[in-house]
């Protein structure tokens, strides 16, 4: 099993569009790796894909922490995605659809969101931003965590 | 030159290891020769890694001289290290990872030690140590030297590479009169998307195009930035007069992009590539008829 987590607990860097590729290649593998369905991977793939773009885009570059999270039988994987950049002043307008302050399509956030299990987002203006994802390879749906 | 003839004993250790590296020289190399990293790249003739080892010590005796011993950058690496890339190189070719040839690099410290330690058999033993240092830091440069040299080639050829996968011609294919496909393999990236956006276009004109399909079998990720090249590459070319079908829209695909709330309405897509040239067979007014003993029925 520790060969396993070795395969899985990464950093990334975030400073190109090439780290994306590398970002996206490292979480199907250890998605695969944990057994997520192929559906599963392809969303969680595109989430971190989104969300590696914001780290990349918005702010200025960070990293990604990839772990595994273990509840019960239950196996997941944790991504935390950080960055010093601006940080978001509105967080309920940057989550909202359609929204954007790029050139974007505005759903990157908000898809992000729909695409894992558990989002949590942290953002203090000229700080920088801490997004949290967990998704589970669980067969049984589970409840998404609804956002206060 | 003081070391010329009258060798001081008790000379700076740096002076004192150029000195018995310009005497042993002739040894040095015949040694390094049988060391693994000169036998296995100089594979045809003894005297050929003889000579490049001679080349090795003179360089490895020039940077003792001037005192530079933890120098990369001495001046006299700069003779040897296209030779040092070379070998390197070579043995990584041959699969040995980094680490390997670093230890093969390290081997050639044996040779000269054993010699040192003989010379100066007769010399206090501080100054024994201080020589045999002096030597030791000098390979552990050389090292640096050969695998600094080694990765910043290594880093060229990715670099290289790199563009090569950007400029990897996106072919245009013909599929039928009036119907041009372009299969898309990898990252849609916004430079990678510019590209065949602008080829995809450029096909149009040249074949008189009335379809233009866009295959995404090959796209392993298509989140909201890659929709959005499609949808842009789509707008395009119905701009051009001609009507544009994405396909290959795989089952995990299709509920990615439905959750992530892309909204695809507007371009035309098929699951497959005969899917969409279907589509656009029919819609050029072509009969498509099943040859007898036909498998599908597209």
């Amino acid at each position: 099993m520790s060969d396993t987590a070795a395969r899985i607990d990464a950093r990334l860097p975030i400073r190109s569009d090439m780290d994306l590729v590398w970002v996206r290649q490292h979480v199907r593998q250890a998605a695969a790796l944990l057994g997520f369905s192929l559906v599963e991977q392809t969303k969680l793939v595109t989430a971190a894909s989104e969300l590696a773009r914001n780290t990349l885009v918005h702010g200025g570059g960070g990293e990604l922490r990839v772990a595994r999270v273990t509840e019960g039988t239950a196996q997941g994987l944790r991504l935390t995605f950080s960055d010093q950049g601006p940080g978001i002043a509105d967080l309920e307008q940057a989550l909202r659809d359609g929204f954007t302050s790029g050139d974007g399509l505005g759903m990157g956030l908000g898809g992000a969101r729909r695409l894992v299990h558990e989002f949590s987002i942290d953002s203090t203006p000229g700080v920088g931003t801490v997004v949290t994802v967990t998704s589970w390879a669980a067969r049984t749906p589970r409840p998404r965590q609804e956002m206060s | 030159m003081p070391e010329h003839e009258a060798l001081h004993q008790h000379e700076s250790p740096a002076r004192e290891v150029a000195a018995f590296l310009r005497r042993r020289r002739e040894q040095i190399a015949q040694r390094w020769a049988d060391e693994a990293l000169f036998r296995s790249v100089f594979t045809v003739s003894r005297d050929e890694a003889v000579e490049a080892g001679r080349v090795v010590v003179d360089a490895l005796a020039q940077v003792a001289e001037s005192e530079r011993v933890e120098d990369p950058d001495a001046a006299a690496f700069t003779v040897v290290r296209e030779q040092l890339a070379g070998m390197a190189a070579a043995r990584s070719r041959y699969g040995l990872s980094a680490a390997q040839v670093s230890r093969e690099v390290d081997a050639l410290r044996v040779a000269p030690t054993d010699l040192l330690v003989t010379d100066l058999a007769d010399a206090p033993a501080e100054h024994l140590r201080a020589c045999t240092t002096a030597l030791t830091v000098l390979t552990g440069t050389l090292r640096l030297v050969v695998l600094d040299t080694a990765l910043s080639e290594g880093q060229a050829l990715i670099d290289r590479q790199r563009m090569q996968l950007l400029e990897v011609a996106t072919p245009v294919i013909r599929l039928w009169d009036g119907i041009v496909a372009v299969p898309l393999i990898g990252t849609l990236d916004s430079a990678r998307s510019q590209v065949v956006m602008e080829t995809l276009l450029e096909a149009v004109v040249a074949e008189q195009a009335h379809f233009a399909i866009l295959d995404i079998t090959g796209v392993p990720t298509v989140d909201s930035l890659v929709a959005q090249h499609l949808m842009k590459t789509v707008a395009a070319v119905r701009l051009m007069g001609a009507e544009c079908v994405v396909s290959g829209i795989r089952p995990a695909i299709a509920q990615t992009i439905v959750q992530l709330g892309l909204d695809l309405g507007t371009v035309v897509t098929r699951a497959s590539l005969a899917d969409a040239l279907g589509y656009a067979l029919r819609g050029l007014d072509a009969d498509i008829v099943q040859a007898p003993g036909g498998a599908s029925k597209r």
